[in-house]
């Protein structure tokens, strides 16, 4: 009897590229409704936004590149794209804000490298970026949580600010916005404040970004849960925020916030849990990850603290992506077998 | 049902990554090992394990006896080759082999006469104790025993290369981690006796003190039969060498190295011998065939397989005669099941996919595994690495799989060196794990055999480039040693002349005698000069001579670079001088 010959080998693997994206999607399902509960419909426009325009980029871009579009619309990745940039715009955004994010992170951060797996960077992010150096001032329309603010709005005025700038009745676009915590604390030192006399603290801008951060931790703890991340780079991201901010705020308590401060205001928990991991983007030996993570939070605390934007995660991020090439080659294990580790491999084969 | 285990043994080392897989061992394994019917003909490879090819002693027409030697190992890495039954040689030619490229290679059929007469034995050793080493790795070598693991590395030559009393600790390898595979198992089941006594004889043959028997969690059976010989032991003879490890079953937890990496934590590097650290690890048919070897003097002509998998409609173990044709073995255990599509030789994860089931069971066939589609899940075309890393979490030989794979695709391969592509052991786990389903091992052995080939054309431009360099060498030479004979030749006619022109100038000097006289004088100095010019010529002839003998007796004597010393390969251009047309060294 004849065979077709395959080579080995001859087992299959359990899991798909697809498998890995639904465990990360399921994973952001808490933040996005506690986001939503916090801060309005508007979240859920966002992310209806930007997901819809980026899976439909996404299939534009197969198109026009002729490449076939069942894979890569089926292994779910470009859903995670716009929904995580969803999670990061204002809740008071005008719809075409996350369209437009949405459109160039899938245009240019992902197909025009090439593709899922053959981007250097988080698309996510570089769509963030995009829209915070084009459009500074859309970027700012944060909604007060809860209490009056932009979650008092029902669906349809919601809907109606979203698409048309129109707010019901007397409201006033600033009587539904409020200052970030981060902006706020950028406000007080920029013009020469002290920090601690501005009651800046975790609790400054209310408990709701604590409820945020446990809905984001409890998404993450599910994908560690399923093997779609591993520990070292939230952990170690963390751990470089909570070092540079304890390093500032030791050296000069008025002029820099405290670590706490900076652990739960922004996108760290957020960024560190869903962004960094991103593995098309990030390090991928075990002492990458955690000089990768390291990084990212040495970094995001510098630019808030030295910057000229008031989070620094996005940029954080993006600049250790560059740096991910270098890092994997310099973190390689061991092999079997040898305590070198780079290129040392002096004895013939 | 769930399968029974064993107690793991205590500290352990285990090996990074790794896969735990489903393992298939039943229905196969439940079944005692059949014994193989004979077939009309077998077909012996002469190149059934590593290194070089035996070398036949028997013709066309040969009658032959079960275990007779038909082909005699070459070379130091070889093996030998005895009859499977008794027979008639029926022809020595190309066959096909149980080969992933589908190769064919010089093979002895035999047609069997259906009597399967015994040959005479060689001279069994009951007293092995009073062998030395090199006479039991001679009978190894001579009973043609090679590790039957799945290696066939000459057992004799993976002795040889202990260090005179250089191991300290013999392993047994009874941890068959493949899934499907159960010849191992049913071995250890059946026959623990010849495994121990096999194993005692190696560690005399080694001059080893321990023996640990490394056997996975999953073969309960195995570790109770093995353990209660070793009881025996200690209790009749005192033999309290063995110990039996209990390892988990983790594929490729019956790797050699990581084996030994579980059992005593030393990481054996690709590039040293196991032996370089006072071990030595053996399969357990091996040393069990090495046993009937040296004390009964029977040459390896048998070996159990598996034959199993879905496609099969009676999966067990056989004993089956090396040379038997592979299609007779799956009617032995059934014949095929309905919509068989692939018929592997070995495990799943590391065994080979076979274009026919004409080929041979050779010592290396551990296992035919014949599965259907729904044996397997069906594969989804390769998706982009999304670097997601479970492949270099996996790696046994904590490689990054992931970069490794990014490299190869990019043909950078000297960067895969960098990235250790060398220590890839091709156990397929990578590729087992990868969620975008790439074939990574594919790429992996096939960045190997680029990388061969580019250093087999550098290795071939260095030695034209050297024997470029030697030919213009020698061209000079020979212009130089030219130039020099013709120098003097010439200085020789030059003297003659002055010597003549100075007798000359003499003879004008002085008074004319006779005019006669003096023009015979002249003619007389003419043939001095030109027998002088004639003397240094036949001179010159006698050195170019006796130069040529010397480059005939050949440069490669004298340690020449780059000579070519195989014969038949071009020379380049053909030396110039007229005396030394020939070849030098080549007639050697």
């Amino acid at each position: 009897m004849k065979f077709p010959v395959q080579t080995s080998p001859h087992v299959e693997a359990r899991s798909n590229v697809a498998d890995v994206m639904t465990v990360v999607l399921w994973a952001l399902v808490p933040g996005t409704v506690v986001a939503t509960w916090l801060l309005g419909w508007g979240v859920l426009f966002n992310v209806a936004l930007a997901v819809g325009a980026a899976w439909l980029t996404e299939a534009l871009m197969l198109w026009l590149r002729a490449r076939p579009f069942q894979p890569a619309l089926s292994d779910r990745s470009v859903l995670i794209t716009g929904w995580i940039l969803a999670l990061c715009l204002p809740n008071l955004a005008p719809w075409w804000l996350p369209v437009v994010g949405a459109v160039f992170a899938v245009v240019v951060a992902k197909q025009l490298y090439g593709g899922i797996g053959y981007n250097l960077f988080n698309p996510a992010m570089v769509g963030y970026v995009v829209l915070l150096v084009s459009f500074p001032e859309a970027m700012t329309r944060w909604g007060a949580p809860i209490e009056g603010g932009a979650a008092s709005l029902t669906l349809a005025e919601a809907a109606q600010w979203t698409f048309f700038g129109v707010l019901p009745g007397a409201t006033g676009f600033d009587a539904l916005s409020q200052a970030t915590p981060l902006d706020q604390w950028r406000m007080v030192v920029t013009q020469g404040g002290e920090v601690t006399g501005a009651g800046l603290s975790i609790w400054q801008g209310g408990a709701w970004s604590v409820w945020l951060n446990l809905a984001f931790l409890a998404g993450g703890a599910w994908m560690f849960y399923r093997g779609a991340i591993r520990w070292h780079i939230p952990v170690a991201m963390v751990a470089g925020v909570l070092l540079t901010a304890a390093l500032l705020w030791g050296i000069d308590p008025e002029r820099f916030a405290d670590p706490l401060f900076h652990l739960v205001t922004g996108g760290v928990i957020f960024g560190a849990l869903f962004v960094a991991t991103d593995p098309v983007t990030a390090s991928t030996t075990p002492r990458g990850r955690l000089v990768f993570g390291f990084g990212i939070g040495v970094l995001a605390v510098l630019i808030r603290s030295f910057g000229n934007y008031p989070d620094g995660v996005a940029f954080a991020i993006l600049l250790m992506n560059l740096a991910v090439p270098l890092i994997d080659y310099y973190t390689q294990p061991p092999v079997f077998g040898r305590k070198d580790r780079v290129g040392t491999d002096t004895e013939g084969r | 049902m769930p399968e029974a285990r064993a107690t793991i043994s205590p500290g352990l080392h285990g090996f990074h990554g790794g896969l735990d897989l489903d393992y298939h061992k039943a229905p196969a394994c439940d079944r005692p090992i059949g014994e193989m019917p004979l077939v009309d003909e077998y077909v012996l490879p002469l190149h059934m394990h590593i290194g070089a090819p035996a070398i036949p002693v028997v013709a066309v027409g040969d009658h032959v006896r079960r275990g007779q030697l038909l082909a005699r190992p070459d070379d130091f890495i070889s093996a030998a080759i005895h009859a499977p039954t008794s027979g008639v040689i029926q022809a020595i030619e190309p066959r096909g082999l149980p080969h992933p490229g589908g190769l064919s290679a010089q093979s002895i059929v035999l047609a069997a006469d259906g009597e399967d007469r015994e040959a005479e034995p060689l001279e069994p050793w009951p007293d092995y104790q009073n062998r030395s080493p090199v006479e039991i790795r001679a009978r190894l070598r001579e009973a043609g025993i090679v590790g039957l693991g799945g290696a066939v590395f000459p057992t004799a030559v993976k002795l040889a290369t202990a260090n005179p009393g250089g191991v300290e600790t013999l392993v047994l390898n009874g941890a068959e981690c493949e899934p499907f595979i159960s010849c191992d198992d049913r071995l250890m089941q059946e026959a623990p006796e010849p495994i121990l006594r096999g194993a005692q004889m190696m560690l005399h043959a080694v001059g080893a003190s321990r023996c640990l028997i490394g056997i996975e969690d999953n073969k309960p059976r195995a570790i109770e039969a093995l353990q209660a010989v070793i009881d025996r032991l200690a209790a009749d003879e005192d033999e309290r060498r063995f110990e039996i490890k209990v390892v988990p079953s983790i594929y490729p937890a019956g790797g050699e190295k990581q084996l030994i990496r579980t059992l005593t934590g030393i990481e054996v590097p690709r590039n040293r011998h196991v032996t370089d650290y006072r071990l030595l690890c053996l399969n357990v048919g091996t040393v069990a065939n090495s046993w009937h070897a040296v004390v009964e003097g029977r040459a390896l002509t048998e070996r159990v397989v598996t034959v199993t998998g879905g496609g099969v409609a009676e999966p067990r173990n056989l004993r089956v005669r090396v040379g038997t044709p592979m299609a007779k073995v799956i009617e032995a255990a059934g014949g095929y099941t309905q919509g068989v599509d692939r018929l592997l030789m070995g495990g799943p994860m590391m065994g080979f996919a076979l274009h026919e089931d004409a080929v041979p069971v050779v010592k290396a066939t551990n296992c035919l595994l014949a599965m259907r589609p729904v044996d397997r899940d069906p594969t989804p075309p390769p998706q982009p690495c999304i670097r997601c890393s479970r492949c270099s979490e996996a790696c046994p030989a904590d490689l990054l799989p992931q970069q490794l794979y990014w490299y190869a695709r990019a043909q950078q391969f000297e960067r895969s060196h960098d990235y250790h592509l060398f220590d890839c052991i091709e156990c397929g786990v990578c590729s087992a794990v990868c969620p975008s389903h790439i074939p990574l091992v594919q790429y992996f052995r096939h960045a190997k055999t680029e990388i061969w080939s580019a250093e087999r054309e550098k290795a071939k431009a260095e030695h034209a480039r050297r024997r470029f360099e030697f030919h213009n060498e020698r061209i000079e030479r020979q212009k130089a040693e030219r130039e020099a004979a013709l120098a003097k030749k010439r200085a020789a006619i030059k003297a003659a002349q002055e010597k003549a022109a100075k007798k000359d100038a003499q003879e004008a000097d002085a008074p004319a005698n006779a005019n006669g006289e003096g023009r015979k004088s002249a003619t007389t100095s003419a043939d001095d000069g030109k027998s002088a010019a004639s003397m240094s010529i036949e001179a010159a002839r006698a050195r170019a001579k006796e130069r040529k003998a010397r480059v005939q007796q050949g440069p490669r004597g004298q340690g020449e670079p780059g000579e070519p010393g195989e014969p038949g390969e071009p020379d380049g251009a053909a030396p110039p001088s007229d005396e030394s047309t020939e070849r030098p060294g080549g007639s050697s």
